[in-house]
C-alpha cells in the first residue's frame, strides 16, 4: 500500500496548508458577511437554522439565542471556539479535496511541479467552485433555497460532469470527444439548478453580491495553493520533479 | 497488467496501483461526504462556516 500511504501523506501536508490559508482568508472575507446575514435572520425571527448567535455578543445573546438553541444541537460558541472550528473543518475539507485531486492527477502521470500544480488547481477551482457555483450562488443564512437533498444531487452531478468533460478535453485528443465533453459541461445547467419556490429574503442583495465575490475568490486561492503545494511535496517526495512521467509508480 | 514499475524503491504492478489510487480517491469522497454534506446537526453547525464559504448546499 505505499502509493495509497504516498498519496494520504501528500494531500494531507497539501491540505493542512490550503486549508489553513482558506481559514484565514475566510475571517476576513467571508465569516464576517455570514455574521452580519445572521443578524438579519435573527431579526426575520430566526430560522430553522441558525448555527450560533450572531455578532452581538456584546449583549451576551442567551435571550435572543435561547429558542434557537433549544431545537437545534451543539453548534460552537461564538469567538475563539467558532474560529477554531471553521480552521479544522476547511483543513479536514482541504484534505479531502487533495485526495481527490492527487489520486486523479496520478491517473494522468502526476503532478510534477508547482506550475501544473496550479493548473490542476484552477481545473478543482472549475469543477468544484465554479459550475455548481453557476446553478448554486454562495449562500449566506436566511436565504432562499429549495430542498437540501435535490440541491446536493444536483451539485455531485455537476461536479462529476465538469470533472469528465475536462478531462475529456485534457487528455483526449478528438473532436467528438472534446464535443460530448462540451455538452457534458453545459447539460447541468440546462437541466438546471432546483430553485426556491419564493425568493423572498431579509439578506439585502448587495451583501449577497459581496459573498459571492467572496467566496469564488477565496476558493480560487484555495486551489491554486493546493495544487501548488501538491506539485512542490510531490517533488520533494519523488526525489526529482518537472518530469511529466515520474508519477508514484 | 502485470507490468511492473518502480515507486519509491518499492514497486507496484499497475492493478495495485488502479486500486490504491482509486481507494485513497474515495477516501477523499468520503471526508468531503462527511464535512460537507452530512445532515448530522453537530456535524453541520461544527462545519458551518466553511460550509457556507465553500459554496456546498447548506440548510
Amino acid at each position: 500500500m505505499s502509493i495509497f500511504r504516498n498519496v494520504v501523506f501528500v494531500a494531507a501536508i497539501a491540505g493542512l496548508f490550503a486549508g489553513i490559508v482558506l481559514a484565514c482568508l475566510q475571517a476576513y472575507a467571508t465569516v464576517p458577511l455570514i455574521l452580519k446575514a445572521e443578524v438579519y435572520e435573527q431579526a426575520a425571527g430566526g430560522h430553522e437554522h441558525a448555527a450560533a448567535p450572531a455578532a452581538d455578543a456584546g449583549t451576551n445573546a442567551t435571550s435572543s439565542a435561547a429558542p434557537a438553541e433549544e431545537e437545534e444541537g451543539w453548534a460552537p460558541a461564538d469567538g475563539v471556539e467558532r474560529f477554531t472550528f471553521n480552521v479544522l473543518s476547511n483543513v479536514v475539507t482541504g484534505i479531502g479535496f487533495a485526495l481527490i485531486l492527487v489520486a486523479f492527477s496520478e491517473f494522468a502521470g502526476g503532478i510534477g511541479n508547482w506550475r501544473q500544480g496550479v493548473f490542476w488547481g484552477l481545473a478543482g477551482f472549475a469543477v468544484f467552485t465554479l459550475a455548481p457555483g453557476l446553478g448554486l450562488p454562495p449562500e449566506l443564512p436566511a436565504m432562499p433555497a429549495a430542498d437540501l437533498i435535490p440541491r446536493q444531487v444536483w451539485w455531485i452531478s455537476t461536479v462529476v460532469a465538469t470533472a469528465v468533460g475536462l478531462a475529456l478535453i485534457a487528455f483526449r485528443r478528438s473532436l467528438p470527444l472534446t464535443v460530448l465533453a462540451i455538452v457534458l459541461i453545459v447539460a447541468p445547467h440546462i437541466v438546471g439548478a432546483p430553485q426556491p419556490a419564493s425568493y423572498e429574503t431579509p439578506i439585502p442583495e448587495g451583501l449577497h453580491h459581496q459573498f459571492v465575490v467572496a467566496v469564488t475568490l477565496t476558493n480560487l486561492v484555495f486551489w491554486v495553493v493546493l495544487g501548488a503545494v501538491v506539485g512542490v511535496v510531490r517533488g520533494r517526495f519523488t526525489g526529482q520533479s518537472s518530469s511529466l512521467r515520474d508519477s508514484f509508480a | 497488467m502485470n507490468t511492473a514499475s518502480v515507486s519509491l524503491g518499492t514497486s507496484a504492478s499497475s492493478q495495485s496501483r488502479l486500486l490504491q489510487l482509486a481507494f485513497a480517491g474515495l477516501l477523499g469522497i468520503f471526508v468531503i461526504g462527511f464535512t460537507g454534506f452530512s445532515h448530522i446537526e453537530a456535524v453541520h453547525n461544527a462545519a458551518h462556516d466553511a460550509r457556507h464559504s465553500m459554496a456546498f448546499p447548506c440548510h
